[in-house]
């Protein structure tokens, strides 16, 4: 995968894409919004990563610029401003996902690596199979094996969209998002009961698991045979 | 500047001046029109009078001849007065008459005419001047009649002296009343003046005086001492919220440091330096916990957030918030039950509300969990039950967390709304002694407030919110 990391903290930018080399990925970095606005737009990048706040030219307005130029390659917004209203701002400008400072690099690469994939479009299948899961959105039917299994709707949220990610990590905050649309960070950690919830449904009895804990990072639904 | 420049300036001095000199002007314009009327009219009578008495000699003339035209003239030029007569033969002899001198020319041709004269008895410098008509007669003997004109001048004079006279008194009273008033105003703006600078200075308790008149700067006055006061109640906020973040982020801050510093000193293995390093990333996501929730707690108590509110219906926070605690509560043998049946309007920010019902849910379970695993506490499933309620009031919402933990004692029950209180007997608990503070700044964002009460045993905590009347194509 290659990266475009549009960052003007110098140190942020290196240890960002030394991480990011270390884990298989191409990293570039540009230390201004108008010189990534030019190598945006040259192309070739899988998924950009825009600082909030940067010299010469914003962000937001980097974005607002590609976009406009239909260049469509996915943008993830890292800022300071934590806030709602900042994000909704962030993602109305064009932005893909939003990604508050601080942030754990697990967490980054997580969204950047989901923002890469929805490249090929696996959003819009109806079924979802993973090894012998098998996931239909339009029936809500859930199988595994022969065995049908069921789910409370958020439940079927849940696997859904780990299902959607197979293969990928996702984060706790991921799933609060997008399962639950809560932005906040619940005291406790609550997502935890919910997939060792989902797990004995879907894993009890199996003698392959499919949902696995990724140690310090979230979550992820693999076909552990491949 | 000086004293004099400042009054110069003041928008009163110069508002005085305009309508100084409009008033002078427009006095002006009247007196020049009664000066040139007056003239007119005194014009008017003199060719009246003329006229008459001209008439009447034709007649004679006509009637007895030049001879009693000399006669008559000569006893008219006699009397006093400014009447002027002068007959002459076609050669321009002087038959009878009080004129001595004409200015040349005067008598060859008829009508009126403006001239300057000197009359029969005086010296050669006296002149004057005056309005006469010259008229032939048949025969050829020329008459003229006429008037003197220093009636009319004196009187002209008279008039233009006394409007000259009025609009320099006008100025001169204006000027006087300019600098009256400017005076005044400019005490008042200068006593406001200073006060704001004491302000400036540093002293934000200090308020601009208010006499009590009612008139535009007491008005003035009473808004800006407003605007004083919340100013100074916000910095008091920020000043207390920065005391706190300093005092209670050090704690964890000098944590954090004195570990890495040991591990330094003493941490010889690679399993060593791991844990310790991986006790560093906790710590520091406490910390970025603590402090994105004095964030948000900053942000709901300045009103930031107020611009992106919006309706939504509490009863369907209260039903999400309680499915995603739902598990985690069985898991601590708790019972979570919710009561969210009617539909309760609020206009405010989801987000913030389900985050503020979020943390009371997540106190519940935190501190019933103990006293549930208790053997006394869970003899009965009931007993250890938490219940989230949202009802639907007059004009109130109220979303409701009951609980059957130890509760919190009366006298503390205000005190936990404050930034990083923790009480002694949750100190062994997780927390950043910021949750409930949230829940209470997010309730007085929206106008309502939290409630702590005695649920006997537990503790009862209420977020009253004001209830918007839902358009009734969207109540069902």
């Amino acid at each position: 995968m290659r990266l475009l990391i549009i960052e003007d903290d110098r140190d942020a930018a290196d240890y960002l894409v030394k991480a990011f080399r270390e884990v298989g990925h191409v990293a570039d970095h540009a230390a201004d919004g108008e010189e990534g606005l030019a190598l945006a737009l040259d192309g070739g990048y899988d998924v950009l990563i825009v600082d909030r706040m940067l010299p010469k030219l914003d962000g937001l307005a980097v974005i607002g610029r590609l976009r406009a130029k239909h260049v469509t390659t996915p943008a993830l917004i890292l800022s300071a401003l934590g806030a709602v209203d900042d994000r909704v701002r962030g993602l109305r400008a064009g932005g893909d996902d939003y990604l508050p400072k601080p942030y754990s690099f697990s967490e980054l690469l997580a969204r950047v690596e989901v923002l890469a994939r929805r490249l090929v479009g696996r959003g819009e299948e109806t079924q979802y199979r993973v090894a012998d899961l098998e996931l239909d959105r339009l029936s809500h039917r859930v199988v595994r094996g022969k065995e049908e299994i069921l789910l409370q709707p958020r439940e079927f949220r849940l696997l859904e969209y780990l299902m959607k990610h197979a293969g990928q990590v996702v984060t706790r905050t991921m799933l609060l998002e997008n399962v639950w649309d809560y932005h906040f960070d619940p005291q406790t950690n609550v997502i935890d009961v919910h997939i060792s919830r989902l797990r004995s449904k879907i894993d009890k009895g199996f003698a392959q698991p499919l949902l696995h804990t990724v140690r310090g990072a979230g979550y992820m639904i693999r076909d552990g045979a491949r | 500047m000086t004293a004099l420049g400042k009054l110069l300036r003041t928008t009163a001095f110069q508002l005085t001046l305009v309508y100084l000199v409009v008033f002078a002007l427009f006095a002006a314009f009247l007196l020049g029109y009664f000066a040139f009327n007056t003239r007119r009219l005194i014009n008017e009578q003199i060719v009246g009078i003329v006229d008459a008495e001209l008439q009447l000699l034709q007649v004679q003339y006509n009637q007895a001849g030049v001879r009693r035209l000399v006669g008559i003239v000569d006893v008219r030029s006699r009397r006093p007065g400014s009447s002027l007569y002068l007959v002459t033969t076609p050669t321009g002899e002087g038959l009878a008459g009080n004129v001595g001198s004409l200015e040349p020319g005067i008598l060859e041709s008829e009508g009126w005419v403006e001239t300057a004269y000197r009359r029969l008895e005086e010296p050669e410098s006296a002149e004057h001047n005056a309005l006469v008509r010259v008229s032939r007669l048949p025969g050829g003997i020329r008459i003229l009649v006429g008037r003197d004109l220093d009636e009319r001048e004196r009187m002209f004079h008279i008039v233009t002296l006394a409007g000259r006279w009025s609009v320099a008194i006008v100025i001169v009273l204006g000027v006087i009343g300019g600098v009256f008033v400017s005076r005044r105003v400019l005490k008042r703006v200068d006593a406001m003046t200073g006060t704001a600078q004491t302000i400036m200075a540093g002293d934000l308790s200090g308020r601009l005086s208010v006499i009590g008149s009612g008139d535009e700067f007491d008005r003035l006055a009473l808004n800006l001492n407003g605007m004083l006061e919340r100013i100074e109640s916000l910095m008091r906020g920020l000043k207390e919220v920065t005391d706190n973040i300093a005092h209670d982020l050090k704690t964890p801050l000098t944590r954090l440091r004195n570990r890495c510093e040991a591990a330094l000193r003493a941490a010889n293995t690679e399993t060593n330096y791991r844990r310790v390093l991986e006790e560093t990333i906790e710590e520091s996501d406490g910390l970025i916990r603590t402090f994105d929730a004095l964030l948000m707690i900053a942000r709901a108590e300045s009103g930031e957030v107020r611009e992106g509110m919006a309706e939504f219906d509490v009863a369907d926070v209260a039903r999400d918030v309680s499915e995603l605690y739902e598990p985690l509560a069985e898991d601590k043998g708790l019972t979570l039950e919710v009561q969210a049946k009617q539909h309760a309007a609020v206009k405010g920010n989801r987000e913030l509300v389900s985050q503020a019902l979020a943390n009371l849910v997540d106190n519940a379970i935190k501190y019933a969990a103990p006293a549930a695993k208790e053997p006394s506490g869970a003899v009965n499933g009931e007993r250890c039950g938490i219940l989230v309620k949202a009802d639907a009031e007059q004009d109130r919402v109220v979303l409701t967390v009951s609980d059957r933990g130890p509760g919190i004692p009366q006298g503390d029950r205000s005190r936990v709304l404050d930034r990083f209180v923790r009480l002694e007997q949750s100190r062994s608990l997780p927390g950043s002694g910021l949750g409930l503070s949230l829940v209470s700044a997010v309730a007085r964002l929206h106008g309502g407030e939290l409630k702590l009460e005695d649920n006997a045993p537990g503790l009862r905590a209420c977020i009253s919110l004001p209830r918007v009347a839902m358009p009734p194509q969207q109540a069902a």
